[in-house]
């Protein structure tokens, strides 16, 4: 009985499971990517604690040094990186430079111990692919990350003309030129979308100032075991007993942080997505509702030949369960459609990975809550069946 | 054995006006197993409302209705409901099919409500009505005649011991008239079910050997 009211109403069946589908992808997607970019986000470190940069705010420096957005916030002495690198506390201390572009992806110079000695996750390192090699500090010489790679089509042997500036300008072109001798293996990090070239080759790049030439815009930090004490005391001495430098630790609180300050945007969304499943059910009681009229006449039908008020009632109950539920079946390739358009956009813009794939606990909430929803919905046009009264619909009377 | 017995049954309806109108007053009436008895009546005399009141889909004022022993007036409406479905078949008028569903389908949705789903049984029917040819097609494909031929097959699904048949022919030709009412006659027969036929067409009941004038059984008091 079911399948053939779903049949004999199709079009409205179809609209009403199509919100239903935009209702329940939508809900899904503002979730997920919430929960995916909020657990992306705090826990990229890229295998370090802190950074060190100069004088701003923690936020900027860890977006900037960390996940390459942003603008630095300014420059620090190599005497700085000197001396964060000797403190007891501190395990690895990597320099990062940055200030150049090829096409768009940012120029970072650094030291070989990125690719050495950093771990981005436990132990997994920087890695270039096979045939490939970390370039040589002394030669100019670069390092692509996988996303640059495939986005530009850079391959081993490639020469790059770095251009001047964070934004890709053709007027800005260096002199120089940097040979690409490794592709790194993707690991799904900011880093990805970045050509490393040796610290030096950035500091001297030329129209660079001079003076300037033996900055550098941030310092990666590890810290050692036990990071916790240490991470406080450095803390201490760079946030508040000096006044020249900023100390972003921990990195995940930070990026917390920044997400705290946008919860409302979440919140937003979520309304969004709350009033949509809203509509959807409503469009669900409209479209059974309206279609009573012309349905009294079988109902009736169904009755004289022995269909209980119960068999009427719970049928379009179901009804409106089993619209819901096709709705879903496309709720879920909307869903994908939505992650994979968000998850591409992301990883251009920060080099996040969010997989639209991966299992969600909403996957099985908002299905659930949406045909539960909208057969509590269906009540209202099921009390209306299960009211007909036979008689006055079986037309006519003799 | 009487399949339907009926005595003392009132029923009135509130008019527009708000007062109440007696539609239904019969002292007793009474049909006998296999018995095929017409009723005559005009339009609007309560004939259909005296079918609904034995089949139990309406409620008596007053009195009883006893179908196949049971007393259907003193039963819950589920349990109406089920012998409705079990020991009645209804045959209307408007013939009643539902429009979304094919011949076969109207046919087993009835028996789902009754005795259960017997796809063969169902086949048979249709065949013996007719239409084993037409088993896929919907209603609207089908001619008027073809379509009551489609309500007789559904009546009979659940070895009714009681058809009940409310101006069959009243809206086919003459041809598919004698047609379908000898038809309804003749699978009442083949199925050992009682019929109780009302009409005011006089050819129809003419065909009848037992013929009586509702008028004179039904004498309504006013409340």
């Amino acid at each position: 009985m079911v399948y053939k009211s779903l049949r004999q109403h199709a079009f409205s069946t179809v609209l009403t499971a199509f919100s239903v589908a935009l209702a329940g992808g939508l809900l899904m997607s503002v979730w997920a990517v919430r929960e995916q970019s909020h657990a992306a986000f705090t826990g990229l470190t890229g295998g370090f604690d802190a950074v060190l940069g100069a004088r701003s705010a923690k936020l900027q420096l860890v977006l900037n040094a960390i996940f390459h957005l942003e603008e630095s916030p300014g420059n620090l002495a190599w005497a700085d990186y000197l001396e964060i690198q000797g403190n007891p506390n501190v395990e690895l201390a990597v320099p990062i430079a940055m200030g150049d572009n090829f096409r768009g992806y940012r120029l970072v110079g650094t030291s070989p111990d990125l690719f050495d000695r950093a771990e981005y996750a436990p132990g997994k390192r920087y890695t270039p692919r096979p045939l490939g090699r970390v370039f040589d500090p002394t030669a100019r010489e670069a390092v692509a990350g996988s996303f640059v790679a495939q986005r530009l089509g850079l391959k081993r042997g490639d020469v790059i003309h770095p251009f001047h500036g964070l934004l890709f300008d053709e007027e800005k072109e260096h002199s120089e030129t940097y040979v690409i001798v490794g592709v790194l293996e993707p690991t799904n990090t900011p880093a990805d979308r970045v050509i490393w070239i040796p610290l030096e080759g950035l500091q001297k790049m030329s129209g660079h100032d001079p003076k300037a030439a033996s900055d550098i815009s941030a310092v990666l930090v590890k810290l050692k075991a036990g990071s916790a004490v240490a991470g406080q005391r450095l803390s201490l001495l760079y946030n508040k007993e000096g006044a020249r430098l900023t100390l972003a630790w921990p990195i995940g609180q930070i990026m917390a942080q920044l997400f705290a300050k946008i919860a409302w945007f979440d919140h937003v969304l979520e309304l969004v997505a709350y009033l949509v499943a809203l509509v959807a059910t409503g469009s669900i009681i409209a479209g059974i509702y309206n279609s009573m009229n012309e349905r009294r006449r079988e109902i009736a039908i169904l009755r004289a030949l022995g269909a209980h008020r119960g068999t009427v009632f719970s049928s379009i109950i179901l009804e409106a369960a089993a619209t819901a539920a096709l709705g879903m079946l496309v709720g879920f390739l909307f869903y994908g459609a939505m992650m994979t358009v968000v998850a591409s956009i992301v990883r251009t813009q920060t080099g996040v990975v969010l997989e639209p794939q991966s299992f969600h606990q909403i996957m099985v909430w908002a299905p659930a809550g949406l045909i539960a929803l909208s057969a509590l919905s269906g009540i209202i046009p099921a009390m209306k069946a299960y009211r007909t009264d036979v008689a006055e619909n079986l037309a006519p009377i003799s | 054995m009487a399949v339907l017995e009926i005595s003392n049954l009132q029923k009135s309806f509130l008019s527009p006006d708000g007062t109440r109108r007696a539609i239904i007053g019969i002292g007793s009436f009474s049909l006998a197993e296999r018995a095929q008895m017409a009723l005559r009546g005009e339009s609007g005399s309560g004939k259909t409302t005296f079918l609904n009141l034995i089949a139990g889909i309406l409620r008596p004022d007053s009195g009883r209705v006893s179908v196949a022993g049971r007393e259907m007036s003193a039963l819950s409406e589920p349990h109406r409901d089920r012998l409705r479905a079990t020991t009645i078949g209804y045959v209307f008028q408007t013939f009643n099919l539902l429009q979304g569903y094919t011949c076969l389908e109207n046919v087993l949705l009835g028996m789902s409500f009754g005795a259960g789903v017997d796809r063969g049984l169902a086949h048979k029917l249709l065949e013996r009505v007719g239409l084993g040819g037409h088993l896929r097609h919907y209603p609207r494909q089908l001619s008027s005649g073809q379509q009551q031929r489609v309500a007789v097959a559904r009546a009979l699904a659940n070895r009714p011991n009681l058809v009940l048949a409310d101006e069959p022919t009243g809206n086919l030709d003459p041809v598919n008239a004698r047609e379908v009412l000898a038809l309804i006659r003749d699978t009442c027969r083949e199925n050992s079910a009682a019929l109780l036929f009302v009409s005011h067409d006089r050819e129809a009941l003419g065909q009848f050997e037992e013929v009586q004038d509702f008028h004179q059984i039904n004498q309504p008091t006013p409340p």
